[in-house]
């Protein structure tokens, strides 16, 4: 069992929901990532997604394309991410990683070369952003084999069979994109996100991350009822480019975004 | 070394995930997989439909006003002293360029999908101005994303979309260039995916479009093939057209691939030089790589991020190219070469003083090689250069290096 696989049965065994927050590695300086990485563990995070800073980011929206922007503005490279995530693992064996990115960089880096570091470091899932399972087969059984869940992206568009497809081809979970949009830019229909979500379950028996859209602990106690985990990731970014100059600060502020989010969460447990 | 190619092998690509090869496919985010696969059906079912057909050709008969015609550059072939040179006049298409025989083709596509909104991103501003046409011609509304930069430098188009009736969004992230006009232009569609349909204005982005956006330009090469037999008795010896995303070159080489006789060449914005890194030329000098929904030639830098580019030309300068280029290029069918600013700008000149020819900055690249090329030819051959676009747009920019206000 994975360690992603692992965290989640353990929360459903207790009835509890995943908070899964995203945080721009090396934004706003990749010396401050790891800190920030342990802050968001001590607030609550079941798993971390640490998004790959890319020039092209197409699927998201300012927030985050600023703070890729910013990241790197200070070289961040996708070798050196795979390093901020070594760097954690000498304190935290427990808390799964999950790299967000587009495929580019990895492209770049070698799928071969980019599976084995990543393994070697203590990730656990990729998630490429750009990256159907149509176009997946010489990408995806390298983290497979390795041990690395590679996990995919569910949209309102997706139609059934694609459901279907896609899950198969996913391990750990699958995240459903909650809105039509680019990230941070929409409000969420909890009702419609409720129903697609029932119906996914319908579909594939992995675990349903939502993401896009949550933004405080209403909106991911409301999404944590009907879904197996909320996906933080526009609203913590932001609070980091507001508390740039200032790391102190930005670490209590993180704290103090993602904590009620995980009391919202906890408090929808037996 | 050059792969023989037949009908057969060309009908077989792209495959059915939109492959030329090692290139192209379908890399997007999940929301627009559903509605991409949807186009590819409906375009797979309309290109042989004999409806549609007739009224894409209607279209570019009195609308466009096509064919463009081939004219023999008498005086230009003197000067220079080696192959007959010959022009496709793409600049004489309504709205200035051969930008509008795709948008003709995908306005319609949008009609009969019923989608009422349409958005397109811009560089020089062709594409743009092209698809604010057809916008006004059926009545649809019209969004186009153009980098900030291309904003200022292309100001006059900018004008004509808003008269035309479309909204101009200026992009603001990156580099400010085309390759962010195409990201800002992505992330509307995701948002507003069910009633918008992207007209894309090259051959690059995710399949379909390399296909569709080749079919509808090849009309240019099967005009030419036509116009070749009839005035000149032959197929022409070279064809010779710039490359950005390569839209225009592609329409131009397409129905002439398994002709081996007919030397393909893809003229790449070489900007300060090749060797400066300030250039548009990925074929030239990049290496394949994932960016807007395809694999194909990129700048990039080691880690994988996508490079600046710089080129004269607004229309040049994106860091990607069409797949079906990277393809050419790899099999060995058709020669990517480079030429820099000043040639570039060179290149205008003198069509203008020695044809009343004012080309597009685009596709003086494409003269300015030509030149270079015919040069070294027999007197016999016969040398075609695409004219993709006219000159009009870049006044301002020609008149700001001569140091003139106007």
């Amino acid at each position: 069992m994975s360690r992603i696989e692992g965290v989640l049965k353990s929360l459903k065994d207790q009835g509890r929901k995943a908070l899964i927050p995203y945080i721009t590695a090396g934004d706003p300086h990749p010396d401050q990532t790891v800190e920030l990485m342990h802050t968001l563990v001590k607030a609550g995070a079941d798993i971390i997604e640490l998004g790959v800073p890319f020039s092209d980011p197409m699927a998201d929206g300012p927030v985050i394309q600023l703070a890729c922007e910013r990241a790197l503005k200070h070289g961040t490279s996708l070798r050196q991410v795979i390093g901020m995530v070594r760097e954690f693992r000498k304190t935290d064996s427990a808390t799964p990683v999950v790299l967000m990115g587009y495929l580019n960089p990895m492209e770049a880096m070698g799928y071969e070369a980019f599976a084995d570091a990543s393994a070697d470091a203590g990730i656990d899932g990729v998630l490429t952003v750009d990256l159907p399972p149509e176009e997946a087969d010489d990408v995806a059984p390298l983290f497979s084999q390795r041990g690395m869940d590679p996990i995919f992206l569910l949209a309102p568009t997706t139609t059934d069979s694609r459901i279907k497809a896609i899950s198969e081809h996913s391990s750990g979970y699958v995240y459903y994109v909650s809105i039509k949009g680019v990230t941070g830019s929409a409000t969420i229909n909890v009702e419609e996100v409720a129903a697609k979500v029932a119906h996914i379950h319908e579909l594939t028996a992995l675990p349903v991350g939502v993401g896009f859209g949550i933004r405080d602990a209403k909106t991911a106690g409301a999404i944590g009822k009907v879904s197996d985990g909320v996906i933080v990731g526009s609203v913590l970014v932001d609070t980091i480019a507001r508390h740039q100059s200032d790391p102190g600060a930005l670490n209590k502020a993180l704290y103090d975004l993602l904590y009620p989010m995980r009391e919202a969460l906890d408090s929808l447990a037996p | 070394m050059s792969v023989k190619l037949t009908d057969d092998m060309l009908k077989a690509l792209p495959d059915s995930r939109g492959h030329f090869g090692a290139f192209g496919g379908r890399f997007v985010s999940e929301t627009l997989m559903d509605s991409l696969m949807t186009l590819e059906k409906e375009y797979l079912r309309l290109k042989d439909d004999a409806d549609f057909q007739a009224e894409f050709d209607k279209d570019l008969a009195d609308y466009v006003g096509r064919p463009s015609p081939l004219y023999f550059a008498e005086r230009l072939t003197r000067e220079t002293g080696g192959a007959q040179i010959w022009l496709k006049r793409e600049d004489l298409n309504h709205t200035g360029a051969h930008k509008v025989n795709n948008t003709i083709g995908q306005a319609l596509l949008a009609r009969f999908l019923g989608k009422k909104r349409i958005i397109a991103e811009t560089g020089a501003g062709q594409h743009g101005v092209a698809t604010a046409t057809v916008c006004a011609r059926l009545g649809l509304e019209c969004h186009v994303f153009m980098g900030s930069e291309d904003v200022k430098r292309q100001s006059l188009n900018v004008y004509r979309m808003k008269l035309l009736g479309a909204t101009v969004h200026a992009v603001e992230s990156g580099t400010k260039t085309l390759k962010d006009a195409m990201n800002d232009a992505m992330r509307d569609w995701v948002a507003n995916v069910d009633e918008t349909f992207y007209i894309i204005g090259t051959v690059a982005g995710p399949h379909p479009y390399p296909l569709l956006v080749r079919d509808f330009q090849s009309v240019i090469g099967r005009e030419l093939r036509r116009q070749s037999m009839e005035k000149v008795g032959k197929l022409p010896d070279a064809l010779v057209a710039c490359v950005g995303g390569g839209s225009n070159a592609i329409g131009m080489f397409y129905p002439f691939l398994t002709d081996e006789s007919v030397e393909l060449y893809g003229v790449e914005a070489g900007g300060l030089g090749i060797a400066t890194g300030q250039h548009a030329a990925p074929l030239c000098a990049g290496r394949p790589g994932v960016l807007h929904g395809n694999r194909t030639y990129l700048m990039e830098d080691e880690n994988g991020q996508i490079a600046g580019t710089h080129s004269v030309s607004a229309g040049l300068d994106y860091p990607g190219v069409g797949p079906e280029h990277s393809w050419l290029k790899d099999i060995g069918r058709a020669n990517y070469v480079s030429v820099t600013d000043e040639e570039a700008l060179a290149g205008f000149r003198t069509l203008t003083q020695v044809e009343g020819i004012m080309p597009a900055l685009e596709s003086a690249h494409a003269v300015a090689y030509a030149l270079k090329l015919a040069a070294t030819m027999d007197k016999d051959k016969m040398l075609v250069i695409n004219v993709s676009g006219r000159g009009d747009k870049d006044i301002h920019t020609i008149a700001q290096l001569d140091g003139i206000e106007i």
